[in-house]
């Protein structure tokens, strides 16, 4: 069914433009069509559907079902929420304070924040259109991973020593008396046309934000993919030697960018020869790990919990470079030769 | 005169939220004074986890966006 936007793009480019699909312009040109109007035809189509499903989902409801759960349960849940709700990173503090007050351990209230940027419907599409469906879910459990392995390691360093003083206060108060018998906060009743309007709405909002984004990101990933030869990256950084991993990583940090920007080129990337491991190290960096969102926490920790967290984060893409590249033979054995 | 506060850490939505109020309350001639609050703790203390949120004399109306021109009418007139 995705081909027709193949044709659409043959058709522009090499038919009406008369571009020669072997030159650099007309390669560019030709992925940057097809890519952005395949994105943007099912971002359109996925978002509303996704979001008339979440309608009823709010804060206060997950909040209350992960309180209920067992801790080791509630990293999970955590990591999961944060990739299915719909959320905007200037509500991490309020949200934070949230789920803090109410004696969720740091480390799931993290494990939540962590995954967040990560995943989200749009990263999740982008992916499956343009890498496929086995990448899909390696990116998806990988983002998980670093979520919950991420907030367990906070926790087993005790992290919350480090919070302002403040919200330090409310965790103990929360932790000390008995919770867990509060009702469960109802859920509101929607009716078809509450959910299309909130759909509508969300459509709105997420398009608005991400379309630059979109293109940004096509743009580069054209321009690597019509004008870097293939075979660059194993000729001039070396196939996979350990220390490509840290570097991809560091990388990354002051390229702060979105999900949305980062998967056109990564697809690039893996499509001129970096290894698939030391490409998700890079995005994961540009995207989980941004300064702008740790100045934020700034306002609910101290510098040395803050420190400890990028740590933490920048091992666990490192990680997860060396371990993707270790087994990408037989993970990607199919889909990516 | 209401004291109205519009909760949120300082995004788009929050001044966007802000300006609606200010301007319907004219339209209204409702006298208003509204003020951000931007101050984590102060948010944590209405209890409200997605922002924007707007506060009227003390009491949480609405959290988790930008209220629309009938709810915020209802806010203003409750």
């Amino acid at each position: 069914m995705l081909d027709v936007f193949t044709w659409l793009a043959d058709w522009l480019v090499y038919g009406l433009a008369g571009l020669d699909p072997a030159s650099k312009l007309g390669s560019s040109l030709h992925f940057f069509v097809e890519d952005t109007t395949k994105i943007f035809a099912l971002l359109v189509v996925m978002i509303y559907i996704i979001a008339l499903a979440r309608a009823s989902l709010d804060l206060e409801r997950v909040r209350h079902y992960i309180q209920q759960k067992h801790r080791l349960a509630g990293y999970g849940l955590g990591a999961g929420f944060g990739a299915i709700t719909p959320f905007c990173s200037c509500s991490s503090i309020p949200l934070f304070l949230g789920f803090t007050s109410a004696g969720i351990p740091l480390g799931i209230t993290m494990a939540f924040l962590f995954t967040s940027p990560i995943i989200n419907e749009v990263a999740v599409i982008m992916l499956w259109s343009l890498l496929g469906w086995e990448f899909t879910l390696v990116y998806v459990v990988i983002g998980m991973a670093v979520g919950i392995g991420g907030g367990m390691i906070l926790d087993l360093l005790k992290g919350e020593r480090w919070l302002k003083d403040f919200a330090a206060k409310a965790y103990r108060q929360a932790a000390e008396s008995p919770h867990g018998d509060e009702p469960t906060p109802e859920a509101p009743t929607l009716t078809l046309r509450d959910r299309h309007v909130f759909a509508r709405d969300e459509l709105k909002e997420i398009v608005g934000r991400i379309w630059k984004w979109v293109i940004i990101g096509v743009g580069l990933g054209a321009a690597l993919h019509g004008f870097v030869p293939d075979g660059w990256f194993a000729d001039n950084l070396g196939s996979g030697q350990w220390w490509n991993v840290p570097v991809a990583v560091l990388a990354g940090l002051p390229l702060y960018s979105n999900a949305t920007a980062v998967i056109p080129v990564m697809e690039s990337l893996i499509l001129k020869g970096l290894p698939v491991g030391t490409t998700l190290a890079f995005c994961m960096s540009t995207v989980a790990a941004s300064f702008p969102e740790f100045i934020m926490l700034k306002q609910v920790m101290q510098w040395r919990l803050l420190g400890i967290i990028f740590v933490i984060l920048l091992a666990n893409f490192m990680v997860v470079g060396w371990l993707i590249n270790l087994l990408s033979p037989w993970l990607f054995s199919g889909i990516l030769t | 005169m209401k004291k109205i506060e519009v909760l949120g850490t300082g995004c788009k939505k929050c001044v966007n939220t802000a300006e609606q109020i200010q301007s319907v309350a004219g339209e209204l001639g409702i006298e208003v004074e509204v003020e951000k609050v931007t101050d984590p703790a102060a948010i944590m203390g209405y209890k409200v986890m997605s922002t924007p949120g707007v506060a009227i004399d003390g009491k949480l109306m609405h959290s988790g966006s930008v209220p629309d021109r009938g709810k915020i009418e209802s806010m203003l007139k409750a």
